[in-house]
């Protein structure tokens, strides 16, 4: 299990994340909501072992992040950041190379075919042989999703965990959607994933579990009915929020119409 | 996914790294065909047989006949250190840009070559403080690597306060700012001869290359080559970012370090005896990776296979065209690499990074 475990997180005296306990467990898809500057990226960057808690740790299997090896960290989770940059002209599978680039015994064939399974799982297949600046800003987003799965493909007998920053943050509704459907097939694959979402009917639809972050502090977790409750949600986001349910008996959170 | 993993398609037939074997080969073959070039001409043509030849009876330890001295004692550790400059030089800037993540980085950016620079003066101007009757050229050769490992070492210093490299990217303008205003007072300060020597050492020039300084030179520039291609997928994963490559399982401060280490020992080795010769660690990566891609995996060995060519070939050309007289080796390479990095400018597609 990769957790949160009373971590807070201070820059300059400011408390970004509060003494937040948070689980991602192996199976599920945990969708971390709130507004900007709750903590969200924050909390994110402490499960990935990127920031060191100022108080209280993260940790895998029980143990400290900061005590794993960077190289056996690596093959148990992957990281999609938000706006990777990419400064040379690498082809697509190249790029999903490079999640397999820390593996000590390697067999470099092995690697080309998980590279092109994980292009073929995030329907990038092909876009293989394109070059990554040319193509566009979803199919680049794919390329880099394809890119953390090769690098967390061989998990062998013990959970691997995906942390996704925003995945849906400038992507059409199809992609968005895509996005999140793969983050959950992966969960139900035995992934642990955690995903950071601005969206709340995204998280509604796809999430098994719901983390509401408000002032770096976690103020409901759940599934969907039970976090997105539109009371709480109104006064974590300061505007009025109401629950609409379709003809199909999908519920959507929706801001109340203003007259 | 595991069970996904039992039935992967197979991967296509052609890709960048089967063409590796052959790309290198074909380079190396170029580096020879370079240096039998340059054995044999010069101010006395001895013709690409005869060169063999010497080198055979060198080898053999057969008596030496006619032109042999000229082959086996000027000219071949004047090429030898040639490639050796330019196999460094082209290393280096594949480095620089990988660790810089921008094509047109050059070691210049850490300090590196205007350390070297005004140690090169200093020595020269203030050399007869210390020696009597001014400082030899190897006096100078050692003022500029110490202080071109010494500027990269402080630029660093102030660079790793923060994370990432835009700290080590001002750091380095600043050093380079201190570098050439100590050396604009140094000018200020020398007499006409030493003027004359600072400008022929900042002109670049192989000239005076013997046994001896290749044999000082050859571990400085050497040992680093062999120690960079172990970080070419490092550098792949810093194209990335710093925070990517650490998410990938790699140490970024680790490899900085690393990177910066080697790349001043390299540069500093290679501009002490020779001064300042540019364009190589910019022309060369780059011509090479429009071709083959940016796989540091293939661009270094490559690049470093590059610069070793092309260096002996621009000397070859500089002590041949305008016989008796030597143009100078840093001119040659910026006259002709100037515009044809240009064109390569032009000709080439951009491609928006940012």
């Amino acid at each position: 299990m990769l957790a949160l475990e009373s971590a807070s997180y201070s820059v300059h005296g400011r408390c970004i994340v509060d003494e937040l306990s948070l689980a991602v467990k192996p199976g599920r898809l945990l969708a971390l909501i709130g507004p900007n500057g709750a903590g969200k990226s924050t909390a994110l960057g402490l499960l990935s072992g990127r920031l060191d808690a100022t108080r209280g740790e993260a940790t895998l299997d029980g143990e400290p992040l900061a005590d794993w090896e960077p190289e056996v960290l690596a093959q148990r989770r992957a990281v999609l950041s938000q706006n990777v940059q990419l400064a040379f002209g690498f082809t697509a599978r190249e790029v999903v190379l490079l999640g397999r680039s820390s593996r000590c015994h390697r067999i470099a064939v092995r690697d080309e075919r998980i590279a092109n399974a994980a292009l073929e799982a995030t329907c990038a297949a092909h876009l293989a042989r394109r070059n990554y600046l040319e193509l566009s800003g979803g199919e680049q987003q794919r390329v880099q999703l394809a890119r953390v799965l090769a690098q967390i493909w061989e998990r062998g007998d013990v959970p691997a965990y995906l942390l996704l920053d925003e995945p849906e943050a400038g992507l059409d509704i199809a992609h968005q959607h895509f996005i999140l459907r793969f983050a959950r097939r992966l969960a139900h694959d035995g992934y642990g994933v955690v995903a950071v979402l601005h969206d709340l009917n995204l998280a509604a639809r796809h999430a098994d579990e719901i983390a509401v972050l408000s002032g770096g502090r976690l103020c409901a977790c759940g599934v969907a009915e039970q976090a997105l409750e539109p009371q709480r949600l109104s006064s974590v986001y300061g505007i009025e929020l109401c629950r609409m349910v379709d003809a199909a008996g999908t519920s959507l959170i929706v801001p109340r119409a203003v007259h | 996914m595991n069970e996904m993993a039992t039935t992967l398609p197979a991967p296509p037939a052609v890709s960048r790294r089967r063409r590796t074997p052959l790309l290198l080969g074909a380079l190396a073959l170029l580096v020879l065909a370079v240096l039998l070039w340059g054995l044999a001409s010069g101010a006395t043509d001895v013709g690409a047989a005869d060169a063999l030849s010497a080198l055979w009876r060198a080898a053999a330890g057969v008596p030496a006949q006619g032109d042999d001295a000229i082959v086996l004692a000027l000219r071949l550790p004047r090429l030898l250190f040639g490639a050796l400059v330019g196999a460094g030089l082209a290393a280096a800037g594949v480095a620089m840009q990988g660790l810089f993540r921008n094509p047109l980085a050059d070691p210049a950016l850490i300090g590196v070559s205007s350390g070297a620079a005004f140690g090169a003066v200093a020595t020269i101007v203030c050399g007869h403080w210390l020696f009597a009757g001014g400082a030899s050229p190897d006096g100078v050769a050692a003022g500029a690597f110490v202080c071109g490992v010494v500027a990269t070492f402080s630029v660093w210093l102030i660079g790793r306060r923060r994370p990432g490299v835009a700290t080590l990217l001002l750091a380095g303008v600043a050093i380079n700012a201190i570098g050439f205003a100590g050396i604009g007072w140094l000018q200020y300060l020398a007499s006409e001869r030493q003027l004359r020597d600072l400008t022929f050492w900042s002109l670049g020039s192989l000239a005076g290359i013997d046994w001896r300084r290749l044999a000082i030179v050859a571990p400085c520039i050497g040992v680093p080559l062999l120690l960079l291609p172990l970080q070419a997928r490092a550098l792949n994963a810093l194209l990335l970012g710093d925070r990517e490559a650490a998410f990938l399982g790699f140490r970024p401060a680790r490899v900085q370090r690393l990177l910066l280490a080697l790349t001043a020992l390299m540069v500093s080795a290679a501009v002490a005896f020779t001064g300042v010769i540019g364009f190589v660690g910019l022309v060369v990566p780059h011509l090479l990776r429009l071709g083959f891609g940016p796989d540091h995996r293939l661009l270094l060995p490559a690049s470093a296979l590059g610069g070793a060519a092309l260096v002996p070939a621009a000397d070859t050309l500089a002590r041949t065209v305008a016989v008796p007289a030597e143009l100078p080796l840093g001119v040659l390479t910026a006259l002709v690499g100037g515009p044809f990095f240009l064109w390569l400018l032009l000709r080439t597609p951009i491609v928006e990074t940012d």
